[in-house]
């Protein structure tokens, strides 16, 4: 069985997510700095410029996915009216909060449990789910929760859209200072912007580096190198971590590595990970001589909006601009754009049961595409966290019947 | 000495049934065999090939090359080859069907839709989602549900006058709507027709089934009402090759033929 090659830089991130917990479970300890939760693609420079470390809990969530320990979780939150329909992000997490587990515990010696906060900040630009998650732990908690109420289906991004979201993270910021006193840097804020956008270009650079035959990459070194750039954008910690990754992946491009020895086939994947079977998954397409290049779900924290000069527009554009907040149009456009890059011989999509904003399958979509591109997909039922709605035998079945279509 | 010409076996192992097929250099079928695959994928795949071989008086040292499919194509530890069923009925189908056609599979847990061009080669496919309904395992099912038995289901649609309408999607849901109807006093002919046209409607909707459809899989082979109810749906005849049962392990044995030739 052919192994699956990892970068040097993973051992760096180990030490980088490490220090992150560690930070946050110290601030908790110690009540300085103030704990702000927030949505993955949520306004975490705004947080950080008003002085608090930032916990994102779909990281959590997605570790819960990662070490299997979900479905033991789920259950729980479903007995309490969370359903098994709506995001197993939300009830992989409350659950487990119920259940008083987590799997930092595990990882990290010292860390008892998930930080309790001093704000919970979201912004439903990927849906309705990160709303009502924070909410459960608001009212739980007694902690003040406040969000940005985003667009949904946006074809062009327009100034109206720039300032109504602007406006909106202005008096999120007004909000939070009242609730907790902590006080807005506008300098800070810049300099955050500044780092997150920095973060962002290295981001950009390193999955695009995938663009290379045979690609050094695949869609699952990306699931787990992205963790800087979701937990930690607007750090110089970040930066400098995507230096050294970048840095290392271009070596190995100089010498002619492949993620995939023998790639034959290049796979563009479309929708979340299938966080419970990463490795297997990992395995199978490195079986079948089958690199998967690029996604949507890694591209997701680059923000190519962000400008230091100016910071309150230019973050209200980057968080609008993303692909999950788009209209199918735009979504098709974008696809061939990464068709241009990637130059991909087919895609697949993930059908989450659970995760509806990020399954680009229900409205036609891949069937658009394809008839205009002439590039095959397939789509696959899962789901990100909840493992019940997966059903391996039958996407194994779809894969290799997959490649063995591309094979001709 | 007359040297004893080779033949090809293509084995598979779907979820409900095990197939065998044997042919000979020229592609046609020498025997077959159907075995219930049960839960012992290795074992089913000796004795079917074994049935198959006593069919065709032949011995297993005449075998050149094997191919195995379906669920279990990992658990044939003789197999030479092993390919995806979707890939083994594409070939299975182009062997009768030499032309584009949609091919309908409707299997034991799985249903599959296949496009195949003039050549055979495939353009796309669909499987059914994680559910069921309308496979061969929401008819037995029923059957179970109802204390009938599997091979009487096509008779008693095909000389029921009435019909009736099953609303559901899911296997349980739609039990318990039929055992509501049967409690009601419901014709239970018209209950097993309503239940064969669900079959279709939900094959149907899988994807477009446009060109010359063709019907392959357990489903269709035990029950031809299915494909007159798709022809009738369609607005054409719908094609039906010999033996659609082991149409997949047909194609399993033709590609042993052809990469014992010219192996890839």
């Amino acid at each position: 069985m052919a192994e699956i090659k990892k970068l040097e830089t993973a051992k760096l991130m180990k030490k980088v997510m490490a220090d992150h917990f560690y930070e946050i479970d110290a601030a908790v300890k110690s009540g300085n700095p103030k704990v702000a939760w927030c949505t993955s693609v949520g306004p975490a420079e705004l947080l950080r410029a008003l002085g608090f470390v930032v916990y994102f809990p779909e990281n959590h969530a997605a570790i819960l996915g990662a070490s299997r320990a979900a479905n033991d979780c789920i259950p729980a939150a479903n007995a309490i009216g969370y359903s098994p329909e709506i995001c197993s992000y939300l009830t992989s997490d409350i659950g487990a909060y119920l259940k008083g587990f987590t799997p930092l515990s595990k990882i990290y010696d010292g860390i008892e449990s998930i930080p309790k906060p001093d704000v919970l900040v979201y912004n439903t630009n990927q849906c309705r789910d990160v709303k009502d998650w924070f909410e459960w732990y608001a009212r739980e908690w007694k902690v003040p929760c406040f969000g940005i109420e985003s667009f949904v289906n946006v074809g062009a991004v327009t100034k109206d859209h720039v300032d109504s979201i602007a406006a909106q993270m202005r008096k999120l910021a007004a909000d939070i200072t009242a609730a907790t006193g902590s006080k807005m840097d506008e300098d800070l804020l810049k300099d955050t912007v500044r780092l997150s956008r920095k973060c962002s270009d290295l981001w950009k650079d390193v999955l695009e580096i995938a663009a290379n035959k045979p690609s050094p990459l695949t869609f699952f070194d990306g699931t787990i190198h992205m963790g800087p750039a979701v937990c930690l954008r607007g750090t110089q910690v970040a930066v400098d971590y995507y230096e050294t990754l970048l840095k290392e992946l271009r070596g190995w491009v100089a010498q002619g590595v492949a993620a995939v020895a023998g790639e034959r086939h290049r796979i563009y994947w479309e929708g979340m990970p299938i966080w419970g079977k990463l490795r297997e998954n990992a395995q199978l397409f490195l079986g079948l001589q089958t690199c998967l290049v690029a996604s949507t779900y890694c591209n997701s924290w680059i923000f190519t909006a962000l400008d230091p000069d100016d910071p309150w527009n230019s973050m209200a554009r980057a968080y609008t601009e993303l692909f999950i907040v788009r209209d199918d149009d735009f979504k098709e456009d974008y696809y061939r754009r990464m068709l241009d890059i990637f130059d991909f011989d087919g895609i697949i999509f993930h059908d989450a049961k659970t995760c509806p904003n990020n399954s680009n399958c229900r409205y036609g979509l891949p069937q658009r595409f394809s008839k205009e591109t002439g590039i095959p997909f397939i789509t696959i039922d899962g789901d990100l966290n909840d493992l019940r709605c997966y059903s391996e035998e039958q996407a194994i079945t779809k894969i290799e019947a997959f490649i063995e279509q591309l094979d001709g | 000495m007359v040297e004893m010409k080779p033949l090809f076996v293509g084995i598979d192992i779907g979820s409900t049934t095990a197939k065998a097929v044997i042919i000979d250099a020229e592609g046609v079928i020498i025997a077959q065999a159907i075995q219930r695959s049960g839960y012992d994928f290795a074992a089913v795949s000796e004795s079917v090939l074994a049935e198959a071989l006593e069919s065709a008086g032949s011995k297993r040292d005449r075998v050149a090359a094997v191919t195995s499919t379906g669920y279990g194509r990992r658990n044939v530890e003789f197999a030479d080859f092993q390919r995806t069923e979707i890939l083994c009925h594409a070939k299975g189908v182009h062997h009768y069907f030499p032309e584009p056609v949609t091919v309908v599979d409707i299997g034991g847990q799985d249903n599959k839709i296949i496009h195949l061009g003039a050549q055979g080669e495939r353009l796309n496919f669909t499987m059914n989602r994680k559910c069921a309904a309308g496979t061969g395992a929401f008819i037995e099912e029923i059957a179970y549900r109802l204390d009938l038995k599997l091979e009487d289901l096509n008779g008693m649609a095909e000389a029921s006058a009435t019909e009736v309408a099953i609303g559901s999607f899911c296997t349980v849901f739609s039990c318990t709507e039929i055992l509501g109807m049967a409690r009601r006093g419901t014709p239970i002919g018209g209950i097993i027709k309503g239940v064969f046209r669900s079959v279709v409607k939900r094959v149907s909707e899988m994807d477009a089934l446009d060109g010359k459809v063709v019907m392959t899989g357990g489903v269709v082979a035990h029950n031809p009402i299915v494909r007159v109810m798709l022809g009738e749906a369609l607005g054409c005849e719908v094609g039906v090759p010999p033996h659609p049962q082991v149409i997949g392990a047909l194609g399993a044995a033709l590609i042993a033929g052809e990469l014992s030739v010219d192996p890839v």
